[in-house]
């Protein structure tokens, strides 16, 4: 049976123009061949997505410059293809088929648009170059029968970054905008895409030369245990060095270092927000500044790992591969960038696979070995509040200090969570916030999203050597002094 | 002298946390903390060979179990 490698046609199709481009570039020949990309992709005369081949090539253009880096003027990791953007007329107020034809007529009266008018049936329709969006049709409808059908990105989009343009293609607010890649994930017609960084990790791994002018160091995030399930995880650490990466680590070693340091952070202060999750701490600071003082100091996994790799292993490069869009703007924060030289998600790691034609089922089994379960279920929502609690254990801090964890999955929970505190009613001293619901399983750049992932991440958790986060951590202090 | 212990994914699975611990305790014992600078590393790239110690750019092959005369030979009589 050949197992689905991703959950939508549009990922395969994003996954395509990544995987080519990827291609070239390792042949030396993108430049040259960067034009004849869409036409490798879209090669017949008839249309299979849009309207003409011409319109498909178009989009696929830009989806070439996207995987090439996108828009250097803009510092937003998410961008919206204008051309592909215009086949959601379903956004706004429709009438549905519960419109029972009623006499009343209370919609046509409350129209001050004169927006409604009704068809031989007695059923109600919407003229869309009148309507205004007002919604007053749809409070007095006695039967609901009118609905706001907003486009699926303004739908996913909780942080409401997203509005319709005068082209009647949606725009993002850049201020509001938290990278989590929710409108990336959700837009069926994948008109809005993460930028790759593809290119530079390419460049990366052929100027190191094998690794002989400066070490590539993989720091892969923990949700992946969910992810490439045709394969086995030590078969893509296999496909990791095959691709020039000299070793890889584990970001949860990262989040063992986390547990560590913010539960003593949490015991001494006596409530945190949580650090971990880019998009979570970028939602803070702009829709609750007032609470910004609260987040946890400590660097993300990611950072923290990176961190711990740039000062200890010499000329390094790190490239975090994790589910997350958001990571991608986290690593250009001054206080990241010097840490992490790259990100990329699980469906670029797919592409650049393909890319070099690696079929990694067909490579032996290497081990991924150092953090605990408690770093490895930061994955999934609640795992790091696990660990927290794990931490303060470890730590003798619980008898002291009381953990009343709030867990919230989703910007959703989370803005209940933070509003509740920003009014001094929350009943928690830590809030573990993950912008993704279900958490980084969750993410944006995952190649599937299923039910069995949270299961996938507890199983690897159990399967780690170090029971604790003690265990996992103390190796990295060996050139500390007294630090045993 | 500069003593690299690999505590990458290959090496951890064969007790590099035990060959760290002990190393640092020998040397406290033996009071060499300031002569012998202990780091770590994430894969020297001989996996097979594990646990990896690199002792100025040689690498050694160590394992819990011979530590102690590694230490003696390698360390103790060099530094």
């Amino acid at each position: 049976m050949k197992m689905r490698k991703f959950d939508t046609a549009v990922q395969h199709l994003k996954y395509k123009v990544l995987r080519e481009v990827a291609r070239q570039a390792w042949n030396g020949s993108l430049m040259e061949n960067v034009l004849d990309i869409p036409k490798t992709i879209v090669p017949g005369k008839s249309p299979t997505m849009r309207c003409c081949v011409y319109k498909e090539r178009a989009i696929l253009s830009e989806r070439v410059k996207i995987a090439m880096g996108g828009d250097k003027d803009s510092k937003s990791v998410i961008e919206v293809i204008d051309i592909a953007c215009d086949e959601c007329p379903a956004a706004g107020y429709e009438v549905t088929d519960s419109c029972r034809g009623c006499l009343a007529h209370r919609c046509e009266s409350v129209c001050k648009r004169g927006a409604i008018s009704f068809d031989h049936n007695h059923v109600a329709h919407i003229d869309k170059s009148k309507c205004v969006e007002c919604g007053a049709c749809a409070k007095v409808c006695p039967f609901t029968a009118i609905v706001n059908r907003k486009r699926p990105c303004q739908n996913a989009c909780k942080v409401k970054a997203i509005s319709i343009n005068e082209e009647n293609a949606a725009a993002i607010d850049e201020e509001k905008c938290i990278g989590c890649g929710a409108c990336v994930y959700q837009c069926p017609f994948g008109a809005i895409t993460d930028k790759s960084y593809i290119l530079n990790v390419i460049d990366m791994i052929q100027k190191s030369e094998a690794n002989r002018k400066y070490k590539m160091y993989a720091v892969v995030a923990p949700s992946i245990s969910s992810q490439f399930v045709y394969a086995k995880l030590g078969q893509v650490i296999s496909g990791l060095k095959a691709l020039g990466f000299h070793t890889v680590v584990e970001a949860a070693l990262g989040a063992d270092m986390v547990a560590e340091a913010e539960s003593r952070e949490l015991a001494e202060k006596g409530f945190l927000t949580s650090s971990c999750c880019p998009a979570f701490v970028s939602y803070i600071k702009s829709a609750f500044p007032a609470l910004e003082p609260h987040i946890s100091h400590n660097l993300s996994p990611m950072a923290t790992i990176a961190k711990y790799l740039k000062e200890t292993a010499g000329d390094a490069r790190v490239v975090f591969i994790g589910p997350c869009t958001a990571k991608k703007a986290e690593a250009q924060l001054d206080s990241v960038k010097p840490y992490v030289d790259a990100v990329l998600t699980f469906e670029e790691l797919q592409a650049l696979f393909d890319s070099r034609d690696l079929d990694i089922t067909s490579l032996e089994e290497d081990v991924l070995d150092n953090a605990s379960y408690f770093g490895r279920i930061f994955a999934r929502s609640g795992g790091l509040s696990d660990a927290v609690a794990q931490g303060l254990k470890e730590h003798g801090l619980d008898e002291k200090f009381t953990l009343k964890a709030c867990a919230c999955d989703g910007i959703e929970e989370c803005r209940t969570a933070l509003l509740k505190k920003s009014k001094n009613v929350l009943d928690a001293n830590f809030i573990e916030g993950m912008a993704c619901v279900g958490g980084c399983i969750g993410g944006a750049g995952c190649l599937t999203h299923g039910e069995k992932n949270k299961a996938e991440v507890d199983k690897y958790g159990r399967e780690a050597m170090e029971k604790t986060i003690g265990d996992a951590v103390r190796p990295l202090n060996i050139g500390k002094k007294n630090n045993a | 002298m500069k003593v690299t212990v690999c505590i990458g994914s290959a090496c951890h699975l064969k007790g590099s946390k035990i060959i760290v611990e002990e190393l640092q305790g020998l040397l406290q014992k033996r009071r060499l903390e300031e002569k012998v600078e202990l780091a770590g590393s994430f894969c020297t790239g001989n996996c097979g060979e594990g646990v990896c110690v690199t002792i100025d750019g040689a690498v050694f092959s160590v394992t819990p179990d011979t530590l102690g005369d590694f230490f003696e030979k390698e360390i103790a009589a060099k530094v």
